[in-house]
């Protein structure tokens, strides 16, 4: 005899639905990325300054390339440090 | 990209550049200033036009240059013909005071940002972007 907390899906329930990932600067109308903001670059880096992936970010690739050069000028520039720990 | 350096040289079209230099930490405050104009006047001489400089003054590197952990940071918006970098390049290279050095070329995108920050406008990515 069938218990009642045995009950079996066919299909996986999705356990959570987590807000569509969207393009910051697309949304926020965000045209230039600039090297010399070394704050507003820190969002896309990790702990190790590393720059984060586009699936975490959500960036489109058009503005993540752009993100990504302007990270390397401010390392160039020793705006950004380009090996480190607890960057934030 | 090559095609168009080159009509432009033909032309003697003008762009739009940044320059971004640390100079050593060990120099005075009549050098530095003395330093910012040399170039100033070298853009000028050449044909250019200075938009908007700006010394950022002392500060920390994020990792040491030349032995140093400070550096003088000075900015300048210029426009001038394509063929003046190079020259700028050299100026820079000889110039022992100058430890780094960078160009960078500015599109319409670009102006109109460090336009909109000159007048004081805070740029809205800072804030409203946040992760």
């Amino acid at each position: 005899m069938a218990k009642a907390n045995e009950i079996k899906y066919l299909t996986a329930i999705k356990a959570d639905n987590r807000p569509k990932k969207y393009c910051r600067f697309k949304k926020m109308g965000i045209r230039y990325v600039d090297y010399k903001d070394a704050d507003f670059l820190k969002k896309f880096l990790n702990e190790q300054g590393k720059l984060l992936p586009r699936r975490l970010t959500g960036n489109s690739l058009k503005f993540q390339r752009k993100v990504s050069e302007a990270v390397k000028k401010a390392r160039q520039m020793a705006i950004l440090p380009y090996v480190t720990d607890l960057l934030k | 990209m090559g095609i168009n350096n080159f009509l432009n040289f033909k032309t003697g079209k003008m762009s739009n550049y940044e320059l971004m230099v640390i100079f050593t930490p060990v120099l005075s405050e009549e050098d530095f200033k003395a330093a910012q104009k040399k170039y100033e006047t070298l853009v000028v001489e050449n044909g250019g036009s200075v938009t908007h400089t700006k010394p950022w003054g002392l500060k920390s590197l994020a990792y040491p240059i030349a032995k140093k952990t400070t550096g003088l940071y000075w900015v300048m918006e210029y426009s001038a013909p394509t063929s003046f970098n190079e020259k700028l390049k050299i100026q820079l290279l000889r110039d022992e005071s100058a430890m780094r050095h960078m160009f960078t070329v500015l599109d319409k995108y670009a102006v109109e940002y460090n336009d909109r920050k000159r007048s004081g406008v805070q740029h809205f990515s800072s804030e409203k972007a946040g992760v």
